[in-house]
């Protein structure tokens, strides 16, 4: 199972083993769901999202080494949001069968159950991200991607990083004015004038078309 | 709350004589404890709750008649600190939980206690009022005024003695200087401020002054999609003014000197104990990440717990901790269930007893666990009513973490993950602790010698 936490590979291998790379996938699935899950009316635990967007990069990272992970051809100018679900289903399609149940509460030591997987047991590295598998392999992961998507979709490609970090700038804005301020202004309308001049946040950077999508979900994600 | 306490003895870990003793009223809290905090002198006991209220209890004083009962911990105030709030910019809730309680040292006869929640800090002002005025001119005994035109004799108002009333008021709020959630607060040596920090700053504000506090750390990154690290908790030296500790998600802890510059960004010291490599895995930066630092009463040392262990560093040494000690190693295995099922997030804090000679930190299944410095023995043992009889020991736990489990032996899968003991205290001079089993509190003592 999952023996000491996971470890990974040794360095001498060349590929990663079908069951490692099963391993690894479906704790990348399980942190993706954690990200989408911090979506609640509290606010979400910054150092959780953090901690676990670390550990997603770590993964993808080292799937990018082991050329498990393909980075996807750069997005053209006009190509709708739907062209990423497709691209980002397939690339997170992973070799289990069925929908995986959601962590059972009343049993927290048991161990993670991996669900072989729905093709051949030997799956080559690369045959997870390739080929039309069985679309009816959608897990409680892949409904919580759709999900994920849904919020982001609802604005116009490309908005998406300028409405999040437009929140986010704003609001740093008013932070510069109420803390940052050392024996600063005590009367209202200086600190307004301050935050005013300071309120129109800069435009976010473009697309980050040469970013994996899984990147992209996950920075979105860690931001709100 | 249940509240359990009562003798134990000896040694901190030796033979283990921690002991429980009689029970006070059920049922005075029926939410999860979120902090527990002693005073400096160790007469009261502050308690948090996720509901936003803090309980006081205090410490009776010795009584010859009724020697069973020395030192008992008892209810002195109740009061409700925070409320929960509504963030209309973010359309999110301020949960009103307690995160933190640090008590201000004792200057005259009333008692000053800082709390916060998420967002806002508040300091109590907790007073005791055991006379009360009589007699007055204008007024009449139930309070109506009396018309002046019918007094015909002045007195003077006699002060009479009552029952004991506590009064907690709130002296001052410190708000709205927080964008993420404070997960620390700790009084300067000064007496004349505090800092508080949450997951990317930490502010210093001054007692008496509200409406105005100054950045001394700040780690947001300009953009925050290139964010990987947060602040995790804050301290300031128990002597040493200038000079305060933070330490990250990162399992890095970085001292900084206040008067090298006004923003702290730059650290005078850098803590990291360098990753094993053989161990390495996907959760090793989790399991690595500072949930608790604390400075000895010395000053000489920090202590900082993670996910697996607690080491104690020597200020002057940022290579590496001088001691590690294992909380509970056999979990190591368990790593991907309980990130899973968020386990793995738990933040458990540890404490130093009166001397430094022990430290004390929180684990699962309502066990806690003490670490004897000098002699180097540690002890388990569990906070819960079943296996707590009054006035006998504590009896010491074993976990089987593989293999034939022993008599006695709790085995690893029978473990109650849901049973976390987060929050625990050590009384500032003698062996009297303060645990915090989810709604329980139970408060273990030495047996008299």
């Amino acid at each position: 199972m999952f023996a000491r936490g996971l470890k990974r590979k040794c360095a001498e291998d060349e590929e990663a083993s079908p069951a490692y790379s099963l391993q690894r996938q479906s704790l990348l699935d399980m942190s993706l769901v954690k990200l989408q899950l911090c979506h609640m009316l509290v606010e979400p635990n910054l150092c959780r999202s953090v901690l676990i967007a670390n550990t997603v990069r770590q993964i993808q990272e080292e799937m990018t080494q082991d050329g498990s992970w393909c980075v996807p051809v750069p997005q053209t100018a006009g190509r709708a949001s739907r062209d990423r679900l497709v691209s980002t289903e397939i690339l997170c399609r992973s070799a289990r069968e069925g929908a995986r149940p959601a962590p059972d509460p009343g049993d927290p030591a048991s161990e993670l159950q991996v669900v072989p997987a729905a093709q051949a047991p030997g799956v080559p590295p690369g045959g997870v991200w390739d080929g039309d598998g069985p679309r009816e392999n959608r897990g409680s992961f892949h409904k919580s991607l759709d999900q994920i998507f849904e919020t982001l979709e609802s604005q116009s490609p490309g908005a998406v990083e300028e409405l999040f970090s437009d929140v986010d700038g704003s609001y740093y804005d008013l932070d510069a004015v109420l803390t940052g301020m050392v024996g600063g202004a005590k009367s209202g309308q200086d600190g307004l004038e301050a935050f005013a001049s300071t309120a129109a946040p800069p435009p976010s950077a473009g697309c980050k078309s040469d970013l994996g999508e899984l990147d992209h979900v996950v920075e979105i994600l860690v931001e709100t | 709350m249940l509240v359990c306490q009562g003798p134990g003895i000896g040694s901190v870990t030796h033979k283990s004589t921690w002991a429980l003793g009689a029970r006070t009223k059920k049922g005075l809290l029926a939410d999860v404890i979120s902090t527990v905090e002693f005073s400096h002198s160790g007469d009261l006991l502050a308690t948090g709750d996720k509901g936003g209220r803090v309980v006081i209890f205090q410490r009776e004083q010795e009584n010859k008649s009724r020697p069973h009962s020395r030192g008992e911990y008892n209810v002195y105030s109740t009061f409700q600190s925070h409320e929960p709030e509504f963030d209309y910019l973010k359309s999110l809730e301020i949960e009103e939980k307690i995160n933190k309680i640090r008590w201000l040292p004792q200057q005259g006869a009333a008692r000053f206690l800082l709390s916060t929640n998420d967002k806002t800090i508040k300091l109590w002002k907790i007073s005791e009022r055991d006379k009360r005025a009589e007699g007055y001119n204008l007024k009449d005994e139930d309070g109506r005024l009396r018309d002046p035109l019918r007094i015909t004799a002045l007195r003077v108002p006699i002060l009479k003695p009552m029952d004991l009333m506590v009064e907690a008021s709130p002296r001052r709020v410190f708000a709205n200087a927080h964008t993420y959630h404070i997960n620390s607060i700790s009084v300067n040596s000064d007496h004349e401020t505090y800092l508080s920090a949450d997951d990317l700053r930490i502010n210093l504000w001054h007692l008496e002054i509200t409406d105005r506090s100054f950045n001394i750390v700040d780690i947001k990154p300009a953009n925050m999609e290139e964010l990987t690290e947060v602040i995790t908790a804050a301290e300031f030296h128990p002597h040493q003014c200038n000079v305060l500790v933070y330490s990250s998600s990162k399992g890095t802890i970085r001292l900084c000197d206040m008067r090298s510059s006004a923003l702290c960004d730059r650290h005078s010291k850098f803590f990291e104990e360098p990753e094993d490599p053989s161990s390495r895995s996907f959760f090793s930066e989790i399991i690595s990440s500072v949930s608790d630092v604390k400075f000895s009463h010395s000053g000489r040392y920090m202590m900082t717990r993670d996910y697996l262990s607690v080491k104690v560093w020597d200020l002057n040494m940022e290579s590496r901790p001088v001691e590690t000690h294992q909380v509970h190693e056999y979990l190591r295995s368990k790593l991907c269930s309980l990130y899973e099922n968020d386990c793995i997030f738990d933040k458990f804090e540890c404490c130093w007893n009166g001397s430094d000679s022990a430290i004390m930190t929180g684990s699962y299944n309502n066990f806690f666990r003490m670490f004897d410095r000098t002699t180097w023995r540690d002890v388990t043992l569990e906070a819960s009513r079943e296996n707590s009889k009054p006035r006998a020991s504590l009896k010491p736990r074993r976990v089987c973490a593989g293999g034939k489990r022993k008599k006695d032996e709790v085995s690893v899968d029978s473990l109650d993950f849901s049973k976390k003991i987060l929050h625990t205290a050590w009384h500032p001079v003698e062996n009297i602790i303060a645990v915090a089993a989810t709604n329980n509190l139970y408060i273990f003592q030495d047996k008299a010698n």
